[in-house]
């Protein structure tokens, strides 16, 4: 008999014959994020604390599983009414199913927003609707078992909380919270991954996600302030937790130990030496990512209060804030209800420029991105845009900052005055549309590398565009987990365009009052023109 | 052989079949979108496989053998793509087989007037195992490139940060795993004879 080789490799076409709800998910090794370990978790005093995996047939869940489950639920339905409205106005419309970046890269429906969101809707509809009860299957409704909070497990961790598709629904539902509230409820059976709590409690620890002690932040900024003279020629000292300081700055920690952060970082203490500013940093106050976010209102409050303490500490007038994402949205968007607002600080005010940053008068900080636009409005700057000549650059406009909070001018402003070689990404890729980098939320992990590339394809596809089409060979952003996660999303899909943060730009152009002859970059390689290229051949 | 001719006469429906089985190796719904959206920032898969498809198949048709760098370089995006999904390593490179059932029901007119002969048909059907081959090349050095993406990623990077500034210090308990514990050292902790209380 003659077979061919079409018909032995059987086509695989998963086209689910049986509707979502009975399709499982697949939690085989290297899909799924490492889960928290049981010491992490009971330092940070999290419930159900054990060691597991989630490739166990059986996850160890506490005994009465499903009456917390139906309890939290409850709780945060009678906490958040915006929980209670997502989970009963869905129309089901399919405004938002094609929107988000891991359905787009993956094909799986339940990676829709409506369907991640369903895997808890129909749980609601079964313990909280008259009519889901009575209904059941066919209303959308379905009781608890071990398989769905299995579900929740792997989908609320492909989703980065990113808001994409909540710009398209026309009922404003925000499935990013929703994703939200199902890490909550899983935490509370001691479902957490280990990417997100051990940071957390890192931070708890030592200030920030990284675990890097005190000595040590300060002995890397030395450094910087080394590189910085051998560049310029100019020496810088910044302080650490100097007490009566007009600004504190907190930037995300992947700044100071993450390349290519690490230049960005540079670009910052330049900037604030070239314009006299008097600030200080803390190595308390070391981190201002906050992945609280990700687990738990409870851990994102604690960890953003520590920045307050420590401004509050240092007696300190406001904060300013270096190219962060999530730092961004918790300060801006939950801080208020949280916290309560920082009625101890002083509406921040630029020393050079006299400019009032209203829009900050709530939370008292200021975004790096606005600060430094404000300097070069008001021509406070002097700037040599050629020095970035070897560059072409495009801006990733990172979700948080930019969909969330709307930060979406001032940087292209800043980039702009910086740089000659600029080019947009197509326009329904960028802004409010912006496509994530993939890894946001928390799942910045290795182990889960096909899942960052797969959702990370948009964006990829859209920069491979003005790479093919422009010649760009340079991804700027303002956002630590994007310096962390665009480089080998680039590697892979891209190869050929570095990533960089806005302030090393800045830097680049940056002409400090006595400063020498430059011929490095902040990565201390040649400047364009520089590597002896015309008369001394 | 008469065959190249008519594949290429054929070469936009041959194109658009494969693309749809293709797209069928993907659950309803993700296969629907992929078909059906134009746009190609929204829908990046819908759009390599078009590309990938079209290009693979305009060398594929042409009389001369096909050149494999050439062919490895026009299936490598769809490939790539297929190495970062949920596929098994077969299941990845899977869809260029029914390129030939694609080709067989497009030319049927033509096998049955004795336009192209069988002999044609499998010479063809060589190429397409032919290059099944190269993108099985293709999809082991994406996966090699994963590997070596996620032992270089964030954690390593922080630590050659570290490393090469020369501010590790070993103190356990510190700091979890994502910095080793046994990775630091010398970090203004070591232990003194002025003051015996320093160090851990
Ligand atoms: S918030 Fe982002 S990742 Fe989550 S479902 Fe919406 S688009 Fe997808
Ligand atoms: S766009 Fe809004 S209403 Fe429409 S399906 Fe999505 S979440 Fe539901």
């Amino acid at each position: 008999m003659d077979i061919k080789p079409e018909e032995m490799i059987k086509i695989h076409n998963p086209i689910p014959k049986k509707s979502w709800m009975d399709t499982p998910p697949d939690l085989s090794e290297g899909k799924f994020c490492y889960p928290a370990k049981a010491k992490t978790m009971e330092y940070l005093g999290i419930p159900n604390a054990r060691d597991w995996s989630p490739a166990d047939e059986d996850w160890k869940l506490p005994e009465n599983w499903q009456q917390i489950i139906h309890e939290g639920f409850k709780d945060r339905l009678d906490k958040y009414r915006s929980l209670k409205v997502f989970m009963d106005i869905c129309v089901r419309c399919g405004a938002c199913a094609d929107k988000c970046h891991f359905f787009i890269g993956s094909g799986d429906p339940k990676n829709m927003p409506f369907l991640r969101a369903e895997l808890l809707r129909s749980i609601y509809r079964n313990d909280f609707t008259a009519l889901g009860k009575l209904l059941g299957k066919i209303g959308g409704a379905r009781k608890i078992t071990p398989t769905v909070i299995k579900e929740w497990f792997s989908y609320f961790y492909q989703c980065t909380e990113c808001r994409r598709c909540s710009v398209f629904c026309p009922y404003g539902i925000d499935t990013a919270e929703v994703t939200m509230m199902g890490r909550e409820l899983l935490s509370l059976l001691g479902i957490n991954i280990n990417w997100i709590s051990d940071p957390v409690a890192n931070c708890s620890k030592t200030g920030n996600h990284l675990g890097i002690q005190p000595q040590n932040f300060k002995e890397i900024v030395e450094f910087f302030c080394e590189d910085i003279e051998e560049i310029s020629g100019i020496k810088i000292n910044p302080s650490f937790n100097r007490k009566g300081a007009e600004i504190l700055f907190v930037t995300p920690s992947g700044d100071a130990f993450a390349d290519p952060g690490t230049y960005t970082f540079m670009g910052y203490l330049m900037l604030f030496e070239h314009i006299g500013l008097d600030y200080t940093l803390s190595t308390y106050a070391s981190e201002g990512g906050n992945f609280g976010l990700f687990t738990s209102s409870d851990q994102m409050k604690k960890l953003n209060a520590k920045m307050y303490h420590e401004a509050e500490r240092l007696g300190v007038k406001y904060i300013l804030g270096g190219e962060c994402g999530h730092m961004w949205r918790v300060v801006n968007q939950y801080m208020g209800t949280m916290n309560g607002p920082a009625n101890f600080l002083e509406v921040p005010k630029n020393p050079i420029t006299g400019t009032v940053f209203e829009n900050s008068a709530s939370t008292k900080m200021v975004h790096i991105a606005e600060f430094t636009a404000d300097l070069i409005k008001h021509n406070k700057l002097k700037l040599d845009p050629s020095r970035n000549d070897h560059l072409n650059v495009t801006w990733h406009d990172s979700c948080n900052p930019a969909r969330a909070m709307g930060i979406l001018d001032e940087p292209r402003y800043v980039l702009k005055s910086v740089c000659n070689n600029f080019h947009e990404m197509p326009v329904n890729t960028i802004r409010e549309q912006t496509f994530c980098c993939g890894s946001g939320a928390g799942l910045n992990t290795e182990e889960i590398m096909e899942q960052r590339l797969r959702g990370g394809l948009p964006r990829a596809n859209a920069v491979k565009y003005v790479h093919e089409k422009y010649g760009v060979n340079s991804l700027a952003c303002m956002c630590a987990i994007d310096r962390a996660a665009l480089p080998p999303l680039m590697d892979y899909w891209v190869p050929g365009v570095d990533v960089t943060g806005l302030h090393e730009l800045v830097g680049n152009a940056l002409v400090m009052d006595g400063e020498k002859e430059r011929t490095l970059n902040l990565r201390l390689e040649d400047l364009p023109g520089a590597e002896g290229d015309s008369d001394e051949r | 052989m008469g065959i190249y001719k008519h594949l290429d006469s054929h070469a936009k429906e041959i194109v658009k079949a494969w693309n749809a089985r293709f797209a069928g190796s993907y659950p309803s719904e993700g296969g629907r979108f992929i078909m059906k959206e134009k746009d190609p920032f929204n829908n990046p898969i819908g759009a390599m496989a078009q590309k990938a498809f079209t290009e693979v198949f305009a060398i594929l048709s042409q009389k001369s053998e096909p050149d494999p760098e050439a062919l490895r370089a026009k299936i490598d995006p769809i490939i790539r793509l297929r190495a970062v999904q949920t596929f098994i390593p077969s299941e990845g490179v899977a869809f260029i087989f029914p390129l030939k059932d694609v080709v067989r029901d497009a030319l049927k007119k033509e096998v049955k007037e004795g336009m192209v002969s069988q002999k044609d048909l499998d010479a063809f059907y060589n190429r397409v195992d032919q290059l099944s081959l190269w993108a099985f090349d293709v999809y082991m050095a994406c996966r090699e490139q994963i590997y070596r993406l996620r032992a270089s990623d964030v954690r390593t990077r922080t630590l050659n940060v570290l490393k090469n500034k020369g501010i590790l210090c070993e103190v356990p308990e510190v700091g979890t795993e994502i910095l080793p514990h046994d990775v630091y050292k010398n970090g203004g902790f070591e232990k003194s004879d002025e003051d015996p209380d320093r160090g851990l």
